[in-house]
């Protein structure tokens, strides 16, 4: 019920901010990095997978919007579809070698291959290079919706955020959600009471990496542009980032360090060399004092507030229900 | 309380948009130094150009046409993004008049689109892709102190006319490096030369062995390095360890700057052969020049610098010519006007925007040569600007009549 309230709240904010004079495209970006860093924090917050290699799904998603749309001439929907498909194809293919490994070596995995994509995209040559892609037109929404106007597209990136956002929250509730949580906790007793972790995790790569590839095709429509900062492994190093700080495991924690990080890289552009500086700093901070990331210390301080017991036992349900099988 | 806070929000919001106001009220000609002042070229741009477009406006009196002139500055970091980000914001609620330096080329041609878009100006001194002249150029849209094109024409075609006629190529494997060596190649070739090989290095690289062990047996006269940044650095000082340039192999370096200059050291880099728009020591004027920016910054000054200082000062004359900071206005005088300074001595702005101004070619001085801190380079020749650039109608520059 509380959740509700907080949901509508966030949500009339998100309407309403474009008219308290914040500049529309910050909160594009925002909204962008938002959806990324929720999409990231479904495999590392709820199925404790931590992938070095997000990247690889938001850049080359980017591209692939920003080529069809510049060059194929695609509508701005068709492009975002499509280049959420490929990060999907590309998230099952990476997923399906990733997940036979565990921790470091998964890691270490998703990195070596969002490598690979990275100097695809430095050499391909529908990228341009580091020149990116650049004067990508954003066209007309389903035909007419002209996207030029900044309202316009502020709505549609509001719209495939809430989708998006709604995507993860409806997964991360869901039975399939409780045992991505049992995976996190336990892998080899989820094993043992007839899971097939596997299939599972698989399917949680994939639909993170598509949502990821969502929100680099949203963003290079925003941007008008597809660059190779998009795919280079700082980016991969940035939503890590923005998760912890926002509060990993959170629902909307992520979308919180990302708006912050953007924030900081925005506003404080104009202090030079500070940014980088100020970026590390807070990062320090939050992981010595606020382990669990901005969100997550409210959460539990609003928790510890409640006389209430934390956490309310879940309702153990068969195991067939879950699964299907 | 609440109410209160709401009140005081309210108040807030008002005075923000007040201020607004007051900014777009064009009071006020602002000119944006858009550059890398964190990263790996802060050294080459970076506060420099923020200082350099500082003094000009200084030099120029602090006003133009009654109106007060000024200058802010922010860190794109490299990311094509954030700087169209910052772009728009300037142009649309900071009332910035003219955005300049653009270090980094994804950088540059990101903020090319915007401010066409706007029909604003952006003059690009730090970036050097042939691409803002070409495709992407615009009425309102400059280029300022150099591009691939002329570095590459620039020592190729000098080196081969000094004798080094055979060629092998160390090129970084992504579309930068293969321009300059496509371009650098095809003037050799021209020019009588001979290309005996190239070998693709990744990008970026900290490990030259192996190819400069190949540019070595290729006995090549000419090792041309169609790299820029830290892989140069590493290029050069990896052949100077290998003996290469004591036994009689030169390196070419197609884009280098004096800073990275001073941070080899002469004797690392000395004999080496590059291109450059500008060299401090050339002259009088521009020996005054860097003698006041060496003042304020510690260093002195690279061609991205003066670049900035000259097309800032331009920027300002040609308001006052054309009695307006509307961008196509003063645009249009930027192309009418002759370009005369310490920069550039008879430089002039063509319809694609390219300004065409002489070029130098350069040798690194041995150590034994060099009289003072900074004595780095001595110019072997100039090139006219017509013959450094690349030629209007082989741009395909949409603005181009053909």
């Amino acid at each position: 019920m509380n959740g509700r309230i907080i949901a509508a709240a966030a949500l009339a904010i998100g309407i309403l901010a474009p008219f308290t004079g914040i500049y529309t495209v910050f909160l594009m970006k925002a909204l962008c990095f938002a959806l990324f860093a929720c999409a990231f924090n479904l495999l590392l917050g709820f199925a404790g997978l931590l992938s070095f290699g997000h990247a690889a799904f938001f850049g080359l998603a980017a591209y692939v919007t920003a080529h069809g749309v510049k060059e194929w001439g695609l509508t701005p929907e068709l492009g975002i579809l499509a280049g959420t498909a490929v990060a999907a194809v590309l998230g099952l293919g990476f997923g399906g070698l990733a997940i036979r490994r565990q921790g470091i070596y998964f890691a270490m995995i998703t990195l070596a291959l969002s490598q690979m994509v990275y100097f695809f995209c430095l050499q391909a040559p529908f990228t341009h290079g580091e020149d990116g892609i650049q004067a990508v037109p954003r066209g007309y929404l389903f035909g007419f919706i002209d996207l030029m106007q900044p309202m316009n597209m502020y709505y549609t990136v509001l719209a495939i955020f809430v989708f998006g956002f709604a995507v993860i929250h409806r997964a991360v509730h869901s039975p399939f959600g409780q045992v991505l949580k049992a995976i996190r906790d336990n892998e080899q007793r989820a094993i043992s009471l007839g899971y097939r972790t596997e299939r599972y995790k698989l399917a949680a790569f994939v639909l993170s990496a598509a949502l990821a590839g969502m929100a680099g095709s949203t963003k290079a429509l925003v941007f008008q542009l597809a660059s190779l900062t998009d795919a280079h492994w700082h980016a991969s190093g940035e939503v890590v980032l923005m998760t912890l700080l926002g509060g990993m495991g959170t629902i909307a924690g992520p979308a919180v360090g990302a708006f912050l990080v953007v924030a900081i890289q925005n506003y404080l552009a104009e202090s030079g060399a500070w940014v980088t500086i100020i970026q590390g700093v807070i990062f320090i901070i939050v992981v010595l004092s606020f382990r669990r990331g901005i969100l997550g210390e409210v959460v539990g301080f609003v928790a510890k507030r409640k006389a209430t017991p934390a956490a309310k036992p879940l309702e153990p349900r068969p195991a067939s229900a879950i699964t299907g099988e | 309380m609440n109410f209160k806070q709401a009140l005081l929000g309210a108040a807030c919001a008002m005075m923000m948009a007040g201020a607004a106001q007051a900014q777009i009220s064009d009071n006020k000609v602002k000119i944006g130094v858009l550059t890398d002042l964190s990263g790996t070229y802060s050294d080459l741009s970076g506060q420099g150009s923020v200082v350099a477009a500082e003094m000009a406006v200084a030099d120029f009196g602090g006003k133009v046409k009654g109106a007060a002139v000024e200058v802010v500055s922010a860190d794109h970091q490299n990311k094509a993004d954030i700087s169209s980000a910052i772009a728009r914001k300037w142009y649309d609620s900071e009332g910035v008049d003219v955005i300049t330096d653009l270090v980094t080329s994804a950088v540059a041609l990101a903020v090319r689109e915007v401010a066409r878009e706007r029909k604003k100006i952006d003059i690009v001194s730090g970036a050097a892709s042939t691409a803002l002249t070409g495709k992407a150029c615009s009425e309102t849209g400059f280029h300022w102190a150099y591009d691939t094109y002329a570095m590459a024409v620039g020592t190729g075609k000098a080196v081969v006319k000094q004798g080094g006629d055979s060629w092998f190529f160390l090129t970084a494997d992504y579309a930068f490096g293969h321009a300059l060596e496509g371009d650098t190649a095809a003037v050799v070739k021209e020019n009588g030369g001979k290309v005996v090989g190239q070998v693709r290095h990744p990008f970026p690289n900290a490990d030259f062995s192996s190819f400069l062990l190949q540019a070595q047996a290729s006995k090549a006269k000419i090792i041309g390095l169609a790299n820029a940044g830290q892989d140069t650095i590493n290029a050069i000082k990896q052949a100077k360890e290998f003996g290469i340039t004591d036994s009689g192999q030169s390196l070419a370096s197609l884009l280098i700057f004096i800073t990275d200059i001073h941070s080899l050291g002469l004797d690392t880099a000395k004999d080496l052969l590059m291109t450059t728009g500008f060299y401090w020591d050339a002259d009088d004027e521009s020996r005054a020049f860097a003698k006041r920016f060496k003042e304020k910054t510690g260093k002195m000054p690279t061609m991205i610098h003066a670049g900035v200082y000259s097309s800032v000062m331009q920027y300002l004359k040609a308001i006052d010519a054309a009695g307006t900071d509307e961008g196509v206005a003063v645009s249009a005088k930027l192309r009418e006007m002759p370009v005369k300074d310490f920069f550039a001595k008879d430089g002039k702005v063509r319809a694609d925007g390219r300004m065409v101004h002489d070029m130098y070619l350069a040798q690194v001085k041995k150590p034994a040569e060099s009289k003072q801190p900074w004595d780095y380079l001595k110019v072997v020749r100039t090139i006219p600007g017509d013959e450094a650039y690349r030629p209007l109608e082989k741009g395909d520059c949409p603005l181009v009549k053909k």
